[in-house]
C-alpha cells in the first residue's frame, strides 16, 4: 500500500498543519474565483495562506487543451505562509487534459489526490471518453491518486448549465474537506458576488451547500488546519491590491496608466476606490503618455504614480530619463511579467531590475525599490513617493506576477498621518534663488512649483545648469551629472545593509531580491535544521546599494543569487566562465563587489519552489565541501 | 502697478469661490518675456512669442499660473522665452505633459507650442486624444512644412515634391492637411488657421483661443526663411493669397484691417460641414476660425473632480477600505 496523506474519515477530521491545494479548469469555468474564495475563508479563520493563478495567456483557449489550462494553487497553513510550497496535495480538475501541463510543471508527486470531474468519461463523445480513459490510467500510472467524482451530475440538479456554478460546488466540496467556516464561506460569496442579482447570490450559496452536503456523505477526505497564532490584526489581499492601497495610503491622487498584463488589476482597484480618498486613475492613450501625463502632474506639484509591466517600462524609459534630467519626482511601478517583447505576459520573471537601473540613454541614476512580499507591496509605495520628493527623482518600484496575484495576511497597517504627501505648496518662492540650487555637500536642491511667485522657470531635457537655462558650456554640463549623481550617494549613505537570515557566517550565502524570498527562506531554515551552514540576504534596495557587502560576502565560502531570469549554464554548448552571462542581480553584484559571485536562475515562468531551492543548497553545499578535501 | 481690489480666488478644488481683499498685481509686458529669442532672423517665431506675450498681458494672466509646454524642435524652444512657467520636453510629447498639468491644476493657463514634425509626425497619436480630451489650453501648431533643427528634413506637412535633405529629388508622398486632420477627431472644439505675419489676425485668434472653453487647436502658418523660404516666402508678402473667414462669431477684426483682405468669406464656426469643405481650399490660404462648440464635454472637468480632500478625510477613507480586508484577533 502507498502511503496517503489522507486517513479514514473521523468526526471531527484529521488535523494537518498545511494543505496545498489547486483547482484547474478550461478558462472560464471560475477556477480562480473557487481557489480565491477557500484563501480567504481561509485567511478569515486564521490561517496563513498563499495564492498563486495559473493563467493562460488567452482569454478563452480551447477548451479541453492542455495550454488552455486555468486555475490556481492555494497553501493553507497553521503558520505564516509565504510561498506556494512544492508538491499540491489535493488537486481538483474539472477535466483530464488540463493536468498534463501541471504534470509537466512537476506540480504533482506520489501523494497528490486527483479529484475528477467524471462528465467526460460518461457525458463526451466517443473520442472524448477515450481520452479521458486514457489520461486516467496515465496518471495513475504516474502514482497519481485519481478519485472520480460526479461533479457535472450533482450540479445538474441546481442549474442547467453547469459551466457556470461548479466552481461553487467544488468550494462546496473543499470546504467540507477542509472544514471551512460556512459562515465565512456564505459571506464570501455574498461577497464575490455582490454586484450581481440576489437571485445569482441564492443559486451559488445553494451550489455551495450541495458540494459541502455531497462532500460529507460520500468522502474519506476531512481534515483540520487549526489556525495560527497571531498578536494583532492582519488584512488580506493580493499585491496588486496592496499596492493600490499602498497608493492611497501615501496620499498620492493621481495614477496615470495604460492596460497591461499584470499590472493592470492594480488600476481596477484604484478606479474602484481611489474617489474615497481624493485621487483619479487616467488612462491615457498609450504608455508614453501614461508618463508623460504623470510628469506633467508631477511638474505642477503632486507627485503621480504610473503602473506598467516591462514592455511598458521599456516605452517610458525617454521620459524617465527627462524626469532624471529635470529632477521630477515620481513613482513608476513595474509588475514585471516574462520577458523580452511580449514574453509571458501572464507568468512570473524578475527580468527587469537592469532596465530598471540602467534602461535609459545617457547617464540617468534614480532610485530602484524592489518589493518581497505583499506587505511591502503596501508600505513601498509610500517609502518610493518621501524618497522621490526628498531626493527629486523618479523611483521604481518592482514587484511581479507572483506578488500581483499571491494572496497573503500581514499585520493590518495603521495609517499616519505623515504618509500622505503635504499640501501643495504655493507660498512665494525666494528672490532669485535658482531652480536647481544644488547643494554642493548633497547634491540636493528645492524646486519651484507652479503657481509660486518668483519661482518661474523652465524645464528642459537640455543640459542645464543651477538657473535651468540651456548650458553651453561644458562645465555645467559635468556638473549636472555630478550633482544628480551625487544625491544618491547621499541616500546611500543612510542605508542599513538588511539582515541576514541565519548565521553570519557559513558555507553558502544566497542572495536575492522580490518574490523570492519566502521560498528561499523556507528552503534556508530546512537546510538549517539538516545542518547545512547556509543563510540568505535579500535586497530591497537595489539602487543604489547598501554599503557592507563585500565584508558579508568574505565571510562565506560561496556567494551566489537565485533568481526568476536568465542566466547561461555553465557546461552548456559554447558557455564557458569567460562568456558565461550571469543572472542579473548577480552581473550587478559582481560588478558593485568584485567578488566571486555564482548564480542559479531559470525562466520556466514559475515561481521558485522551496524544494527546488533546497535542491541547490545541498548541490552547492556539498560541491564546497569538496572543494575543501581536494 | 499695484492696487488692492476684491478679487476672486479660485482655490485647488475648483469649486469654492470666495471674495477677498488682495493686492492686485498689473502684469506688463516684460513679466511675460525671458532672455532673447534665438530664432534666426525672418522666422516666423518672433511674431508669434511677442504675441502671445501681449495676450497674456491683456488677459492679465499672472505668470507664476501661466505654463508654457513644448516639445521638441525650433518653435519647441518657445518656453524658454517666456517669463512664465516653462516645460520643454519630449520630442512629440508636449500634449501628454500639458494635459497632465492641468489635469489636477485647473487654475493653470496653459500655452502648448508644437511644431509639424512635433505634432502631426511623431506626436499625432498625442494630438488624436488631446484634441478628444479637450481639456482647456491653447494648442499652437507653428506649422513651416519642414524639420528645421535637425536642418532641412521632409515633414508630414511638406508640399508634394519638396526638395530636403531625406528627399533630394523631390518628397513622393502628399502631405497631411492638419486642418482637415484635426476635424475629423471627436470632441474637436476649436479650430482656427492664422499666420505668423498677419500680426492684427495673429492676435484676435490667440486671444480667442484662450477664451475658449476647452482645448483651442490653432494652427499657425509660419515661415522658415532659411530651409523652407519658397513655402511662404512671396506668398507673405501679397496679401492676395489670404482668404479670410468672417463671421460674427468668428475672429474680429476691425473693419479696416477687414478692408485690406480682397477675398472675404462668411462662415458661421459652427457649420462642421462647411469647415471641413473650406478647409480643402488650397490656391488661397483660409484664416480664421473654422470650428468652434463650447459645449463639448471636458476631461479637465472630470479630472478636478475631488481635488484637495483633507488628510483627515483620506485617512478615514483609507482606514474604511482597509477594514474590508482586516480579520481581527479574535
Amino acid at each position: 500500500m502507498r502511503k496517503s496523506i489522507f486517513s479514514r474519515k473521523s468526526e471531527k477530521g484529521k488535523t494537518i498543519k498545511e494543505a496545498i491545494v489547486e483547482i484547474v479548469s478550461d478558462s472560464g469555468e471560475g477556477a480562480q474565483k473557487c481557489g480565491q474564495s477557500l484563501g480567504a475563508i481561509s485567511a478569515k479563520m486564521g490561517n496563513g495562506v498563499w495564492t498563486v493563478e495559473i493563467i493562460p495567456a488567452e482569454i478563452q483557449p480551447p477548451a479541453r487543451s492542455r495550454e488552455g489550462a486555468s486555475g490556481i494553487r492555494v497553501r493553507i497553513g497553521s503558520d505564516k505562509t509565504t510561498n506556494m510550497g512544492n508538491h499540491a496535495n489535493l488537486v481538483v480538475a474539472l477535466n483530464e487534459q488540463v493536468l498534463y501541463g501541471r504534470i509537466s510543471q512537476n506540480a504533482y508527486n506520489e501523494d497528490t489526490v486527483i479529484l475528477i470531474d467524471n462528465k467526460w468519461g460518461e457525458r463526451g463523445t466517443k473520442k472524448i471518453k477515450k481520452q479521458y480513459q486514457e489520461a486516467l490510467s496515465e496518471f495513475r500510472q504516474l502514482g497519481l491518486q485519481v478519485i472520480e467524482i460526479p461533479m457535472e451530475k450533482e450540479c445538474l440538479k441546481l442549474v442547467p448549465n453547469p459551466r457556470k456554478g461548479k466552481n461553487m460546488w467544488v468550494l462546496g466540496m473543499l470546504s467540507f474537506i477542509y472544514s471551512r467556516s460556512l459562515e465565512e464561506a456564505e459571506k464570501q460569496i455574498q461577497a464575490i458576488f455582490r454586484k450581481k442579482s440576489q437571485e445569482v447570490i441564492d443559486i451559488n450559496i445553494e451550489l455551495f451547500h450541495a458540494g459541502y452536503q455531497w462532500a460529507s456523505e460520500h468522502m474519506e477526505l476531512h481534515f483540520q488546519i487549526p489556525p495560527m497564532e497571531v498578536a494583532s490584526d492582519l488584512v488580506v489581499m493580493n499585491g496588486n491590491e496592496a499596492l493600490s492601497l499602498g497608493i492611497m495610503a501615501a496620499g498620492i491622487e493621481l495614477c496615470s496608466m495604460y492596460p497591461i498584463t499584470p499590472a493592470t488589476s492594480v488600476s481596477h482597484h484604484l478606479a474602484e476606490h481611489f474617489h474615497k480618498v481624493g485621487g483619479i486613475v487616467h488612462q491615457a492613450e498609450d504608455e508614453i503618455a501614461a508618463i508623460g501625463f504623470a510628469v506633467g502632474a508631477s511638474f505642477a506639484g503632486r507627485t503621480p504614480v504610473t503602473v506598467t509591466s516591462g514592455p511598458g517600462l521599456a516605452l517610458k524609459t525617454e521620459f524617465l530619463g527627462l524626469a532624471v534630467m529635470a529632477e521630477l519626482p515620481l513613482v513608476i511601478i513595474d509588475v514585471q511579467r516574462g520577458g523580452p517583447s511580449t514574453g509571458l505576459p501572464t507568468k512570473v520573471e524578475q527580468s527587469d531590475l537592469m532596465a530598471a537601473i540602467y534602461g535609459e540613454a545617457g547617464d540617468a541614476p534614480k532610485i530602484v525599490l524592489a518589493a518581497a512580499t505583499i506587505q511591502d507591496c503596501f508600505h513601498f509605495v509610500t517609502l518610493a513617493r518621501k524618497l522621490a520628493e526628498t531626493f527629486r527623482t523618479p523611483v521604481i518600484l518592482l514587484s511581479d506576477a507572483n506578488l500581483a496575484t499571491g494572496v497573503q495576511s500581514f499585520a493590518r497597517p495603521r495609517v499616519d498621518e505623515s504618509w500622505f504627501a503635504s499640501a501643495l505648496d504655493q507660498s512665494t518662492w525666494e528672490e532669485g534663488k535658482p531652480p536647481f540650487d544644488w547643494d554642493p555637500e548633497t547634491g540636493l536642491s528645492k524646486r519651484p512649483i507652479p503657481g509660486q511667485k518668483k519661482g518661474m522657470y523652465t524645464v528642459t531635457g537640455l543640459a542645464h545648469g543651477p538657473s535651468g537655462r540651456v548650458a553651453y558650456e561644458p562645465e555645467i554640463n559635468q556638473k549636472g551629472a555630478e550633482s544628480r549623481s551625487r544625491k544618491f550617494a547621499t541616500f546611500q549613505q543612510s542605508l542599513k545593509l538588511p539582515a541576514i537570515n541565519g548565521a553570519e557566517e557559513g558555507d553558502l550565502l544566497i542572495l536575492a531580491w522580490g518574490s523570492t524570498l519566502g521560498a528561499i527562506e523556507e528552503a534556508v531554515n530546512e537546510a538549517r535544521r539538516q545542518g547545512l551552514r547556509v543563510s540568505n540576504l535579500h535586497l530591497k534596495v537595489l539602487f543604489p546599494m547598501a554599503s557592507g557587502l563585500k565584508a558579508v560576502f568574505k565571510r562565506f565560502k560561496k556567494v551566489m543569487t537565485i533568481e526568476i531570469n536568465y542566466s547561461d549554464k555553465l557546461g552548456a554548448p559554447m558557455i564557458t566562465a569567460d562568456n558565461r552571462r550571469y543572472a542579473q542581480l548577480a552581473n550587478l553584484l559582481r560588478a558593485q563587489t568584485l567578488h566571486e559571485i555564482d548564480c542559479f536562475s531559470n525562466v520556466y515562468g514559475q515561481p521558485l519552489s522551496p524544494g527546488v531551492i533546497l535542491e541547490k543548497i545541498k548541490q552547492e553545499v556539498a560541491l564546497v565541501g569538496e572543494g575543501e578535501k581536494s | 502697478m499695484e492696487r488692492v481690489k476684491n478679487h476672486k480666488i479660485m482655490f485647488e478644488s475648483n469649486q469654492d469661490f470666495c471674495t477677498v481683499p488682495t493686492v492686485d498685481v498689473q502684469y506688463g509686458l516684460d513679466d511675460y518675456g525671458k532672455g532673447v529669442a534665438r530664432w534666426c532672423p525672418g522666422c516666423g517665431g518672433h511674431s508669434i512669442l511677442a504675441t502671445v506675450q501681449r495676450v497674456c498681458k491683456d488677459l492679465q494672466y499672472p505668470p507664476e499660473k501661466t505654463v508654457a509646454v513644448s516639445g521638441i524642435g525650433c518653435s519647441s524652444r518657445f518656453p524658454h522665452y517666456m517669463g512664465t512657467y516653462g516645460f520643454h520636453g519630449l520630442h512629440g510629447r508636449a500634449l501628454p505633459v500639458a494635459s497632465g498639468i492641468k489635469f489636477r491644476r485647473p487654475d493653470l493657463n496653459i500655452f502648448v507650442v508644437t511644431g509639424d514634425g512635433d505634432c502631426c509626425s511623431i506626436g499625432a497619436g498625442h494630438w488624436v486624444h488631446a484634441l478628444r480630451y479637450n481639456m482647456k489650453m491653447v494648442v499652437l501648431l507653428f506649422d513651416n512644412g519642414i524639420y528645421g533643427l535637425t536642418k532641412k528634413q521632409t515633414s508630414p506637412t511638406s508640399p508634394l515634391g519638396t526638395h530636403s535633405n531625406t528627399h533630394p529629388t523631390g518628397s513622393v508622398l502628399p502631405p497631411i492637411n492638419p486642418l482637415q486632420t484635426t476635424l475629423g477627431f471627436t470632441n474637436v472644439s476649436f479650430l482656427a488657421q492664422t499666420t505668423d505675419w498677419n500680426a492684427g489676425h495673429l492676435y484676435a485668434t490667440i486671444k480667442k483661443a484662450a477664451e475658449h472653453p476647452g482645448l483651442a487647436f490653432v494652427r499657425i502658418v509660419q515661415r522658415c526663411p532659411v530651409f523652407m523660404k519658397e513655402l511662404y516666402g512671396d506668398v507673405a508678402s501679397d496679401p492676395d493669397n489670404l482668404l479670410l473667414l468672417q463671421h460674427e462669431e468668428g475672429i474680429q477684426l476691425k473693419p479696416k484691417k477687414v478692408r485690406a483682405f480682397a477675398h472675404v468669406l462668411e462662415h458661421d464656426p459652427a457649420d462642421m460641414s462647411k469647415a471641413r469643405e473650406y478647409a480643402d481650399i488650397s490656391d488661397k490660404i483660409p484664416i480664421g476660425l473654422f470650428y468652434q462648440n463650447k459645449s463639448c464635454p471636458r476631461y479637465d472637468e472630470y479630472g478636478a473632480h475631488n481635488l484637495g480632500m483633507s488628510i483627515a478625510d483620506k485617512k478615514q477613507g483609507i482606514e474604511t477600505l482597509l477594514d474590508n480586508y482586516t480579520i481581527s484577533k479574535s
